[in-house]
């Protein structure tokens, strides 16, 4: 939990100040609050993952079918991301499964299928693989191969991602890679507690299957005036959240609080300015705002905590130097974690951090 | 009689049946009993290995022989006791084996792509007989049986097979990968046990919408073998889900006999140890395979909980058309299921006997049938197949901007290129706007 506590204030990068009985792990970015727009209503201070526990209690209450279920679901969450449901639903509609992820993900796509709102939790996204043949095999081809007779569209499986600051090889990956290769599914990973909920609630009213990715090093030091009521936000549509003339930043999840550094610094101590995408959702992803946004810039970086080599990074670069050829004033770059599994003590030293994006764009300004 | 065989009879180990039969309990009053988190049993000093081979396997419940009586002391079947049914039971089998003998030809001969027989296993149609004709069908590939009995059209069988433009899969499944909204069927998918884990969350939501109907799901020997398999009984014993788990154990997986699957006593030992009640039934005997149907589904749904039939039977035919299984089993043993026990001939001779039927009828009831089958066929051959453009439609609910383009491009190379895909032809247009 201490691992999870609030990164709040900005980290200091100065490798002089790191003492050898204390070392700074994870991320490390300011979360920048965000408000939510004045007509969505009254608003409550929520972490994300008390916005996912709103968006799920605004479900249960109002689809009778829709239940949530997963390992541990029924006391509240490993992240507590379901605390109170059970005692406020009953334990017929918040529920533990016993431990299989595969059971979890079929199940939950047998109980789509009979029509009703399925929400299913995987507890870490590094364990979702047992579920892979379901989701690729089964849940991505339910609607395409029976002619529309039937379909898992109610389907909504939600796992944290992402690194922790000493989560290692199997409590930081982020699997977004494998999942965007399965036409037929939505792949969704929010950056904050406001798009948490809204685009959560999105998943859940979506005809297709959705899987939601949570960064969890955001559960806690993320914290927004989140509105108390349902709300949507649009799948398939990225947003601009920095507007900038020289370079594209493209990232999702946590990487978009790195990017923001990295915007603040380019134009600081390189005069260089930055447009910021949030890519939001992975697949389908929305080509149009890229598109347009490195056709004006002439200059991408996009930025992933995945592996490089087959990251969604590559599909995105591969996309953009495709459709902006003529526009570019420098190769496509992308700043991942290294093909490597995710390392415990060399994590600084892993991750696309501040320092590493910023010596990138210093490569793309003097291509 | 039927309920003790679903809790098991397991002679040789006093504590099995006191494990099996007794009713989950509170903290004992003594400390003599123990006490860890969800035991029910007792302390002993006596160290005993449970020797799994010291069991003799669990019965199998019949009722009809293999000569058509009915065993001594056997009870009149509930069947039995339905002419009508009966006979439409029987004729649906034969319907069945006739539509895949021809259909298995017109692989042979290059018509269609594949398939799959259902030989020797026709029974399948007594346990679906059984069934409420809404209660959902997850099934793994050969119980189109199943689907017959239900009044899926002939045709519809063969428009699938040919992947042409009256296909309800669209032309995007190999053939005999069947399903049908109408007749609560889902459709078919190659991998194995996956629909295992559906089937149980598919029955946890009839439960909470309490509409009184249970989930069927079908699956073979080697299918059983799958972590799906096991995760699907599990849950839906813990979750307490409504679904009848119907087990053809035929003997074989592809050219994989049952000896080399598993060690244990087959499929119907997994269910006690899952907390599941079992039956194991005689799948070539429908009067046996109907009455343990009907006692299955009362269970389910009056108690609320999973049930397990093992229905022992023998797989006649090969695995399909991609299969020759004189490479790994005997003609010796083909010829003595193929002659002696399989539920057509089994029936036949029942129902002979009774005095409802004759060579003659059985003669030109064939005859009839093949007709009709042959009939159809003839038509779905002649269909077109589907508009290629259909290809790119149902992947998602609606088509992403990305997918569009792909269908235009694919399209428009069509178009420009049409004389080096001689094949459009035989498709309906391109041009067709869906």
């Amino acid at each position: 939990c201490r691992s999870l506590a609030a990164r709040l204030g900005p980290v200091c990068l100065d490798a002089a100040s790191f003492s050898h009985r204390r070392l700074s792990f994870g991320p490390q970015f300011v979360y920048t609050p965000e408000s939510a727009d004045k007509s969505l209503g009254e608003t409550s201070r929520m972490n994300l993952f008390q916005a996912v526990t709103s968006a799920l209690d605004n479900t249960l209450a109002n689809d009778p079918s829709a239940v949530v279920f997963g390992e541990d679901v029924a006391f509240g969450g490993v992240f507590r991301c379901t605390v109170g449901l059970k005692d406020k639903y009953g334990k017929d509609r918040v529920f533990n499964t016993p431990l299989s992820e595969q059971g979890i993900v079929g199940f939950a796509i047998g109980h789509a299928v009979a029509g009703a709102t399925t929400v299913a939790e995987i507890q870490f996204g590094d364990y979702i693989f047992p579920a892979f043949d379901q989701i690729a095999n089964e849940a991505s081809k339910y609607r395409y191969r029976s002619g529309n007779h039937f379909n898992c569209g109610s389907l909504t499986v939600r796992a944290p991602i992402g690194a922790v600051g000493h989560g290692a090889l199997y409590h930081s990956q982020s699997p977004e890679g494998f999942f965007a290769h399965l036409p037929g599914i939505k792949v969704v990973i929010p950056r904050g507690p406001i798009q948490a909920k809204g685009l959560l609630l999105a998943c859940i009213n979506d005809p297709d299957p959705c899987f939601y990715f949570e960064p969890k090093i955001l559960y806690r030091s993320a914290v927004e005036d989140v509105p108390v009521n349902g709300y949507v936000l649009p799948i398939g549509k990225a947003e601009v959240l920095i507007e900038g003339s020289d370079v594209t930043l493209i990232g999702y999840g946590t990487q978009v609080h790195v990017l923001r550094e990295v915007a603040r610094l380019a134009q600081s101590e390189l005069g260089v300015s930055c447009e910021l995408i949030d890519m939001r959702t992975i697949l389908p992803f929305d080509e149009e705002t890229v598109y347009a946004s490195v056709c004006k810039t002439g200059r991408c970086l996009i930025a992933h905590e995945a592996p490089l080599t087959g990251g969604f990074g590559a599909e995105l670069a591969a996309s953009v130097q495709e459709h902006c050829f003529l526009n570019l004033e420098a190769p496509v770059r992308r700043v991942t974690g290294h093909d490597t599994p995710f390392p415990h003590i060399f994590e600084n030293f892993y991750l696309p951090n501040q320092r590493r994006c910023l010596a990138a764009i210093k490569d793309l300004i003097g291509y | 009689r039927l309920r003790q065989s679903l809790l098991g009879r397991l002679p040789g180990l006093s504590n099995a049946r006191r494990l099996l039969s007794a009713p989950p309990s509170g903290m004992p009053p003594d400390d003599e009993k123990p006490m860890f988190p969800g035991s029910r049993s007792s302390f002993t000093t006596q160290l005993d290995f449970i020797h799994p081979e010291n069991f003799e396997g669990i019965p199998v419940y019949r009722l009809v022989n293999r000569r058509g009586d009915l065993v001594d002391g056997a009870p009149e079947p509930t069947l039995a006791g339905n002419k009508d049914l009966c006979l439409q039971v029987y004729e649906t089998m034969l319907q069945l084996n006739i539509m895949d003998k021809i259909l298995y030809d017109s692989q042979r001969q290059g018509r269609i792509s594949f398939y799959m027989t259902s030989f020797g296993e026709e029974g399948i149609v007594a346990n679906a007989a059984a069934l409420n004709p809404n209660d959902l069908v997850f099934c793994q590939y050969r119980e189109s049986g199943v689907l017959m009995q239900r009044g899926m059209e002939l045709e519809r069988f063969m428009d699938q097979c040919y992947s042409n433009d009256s296909d309800m899969n669209r032309g995007r499944q190999m053939p005999v990968h069947y399903g049908s909204k109408d007749h609560s069927f889902v459709t078919v998918s190659s991998p194995l046990a996956t629909q295992m884990p559906q089937a149980s969350g598919a029955a946890y939501a009839f439960k909470r919408m309490q509409n009184g109907l249970c989930v069927v799901c079908y699956f073979g020997d080697g299918s059983a073998s799958e972590g799906d398999a096991h995760a699907a009984l599990n849950f839906a014993a813990t979750l307490d889900c409504p679904v009848m788990f119907v087990c053809r154990n035929n003997g074989y997986a592809i050219s994989t006999p049952t000896s080399d699957q598993y060690r244990g006593d087959g499929i119907a030992i997994r269910g006690p140890a899952f907390g599941i009640p079992t039956v194991r039934v005689d799948g070539n005997d429908v009067f046996a395979l109907y009455e343990v149907t009907q006692q299955a589904r009362q269970l389910c749904l009056t108690e609320m909980r999973p049930t397990l039939i093992e229905m022992m039977t023998y797989r006649l035919g090969h695995h399909s058309t991609s299969d020759d299984s004189s490479a790994y089993r005997s003609v010796d043993e083909l010829s003595f299921w193929d002659r002696e026990d399989n539920p057509i001939i089994r029936m036949r001779k029942f129902l002979t006997k009774r005095g409802w039927w004759s060579d003659e009828q059985e003669t030109a009831t064939k005859q009839a049938i093949r007709k009709r089958v042959l009939q159809k066929f003839a038509q779905a051959e002649k269909r077109l197949k589907p508009n290629p453009m259909e290809m790119f439609s149902d992947v998602w609910a609606r088509m992403p901007p990305r997918l569009r383009q792909q269908m235009e491009d694919t399209r428009r190379h069509l178009e420009a290129e049409t004389s080096h895909y001689p094949e459009l032809k035989n498709y309906k247009p391109i041009a067709d706007v869906e």
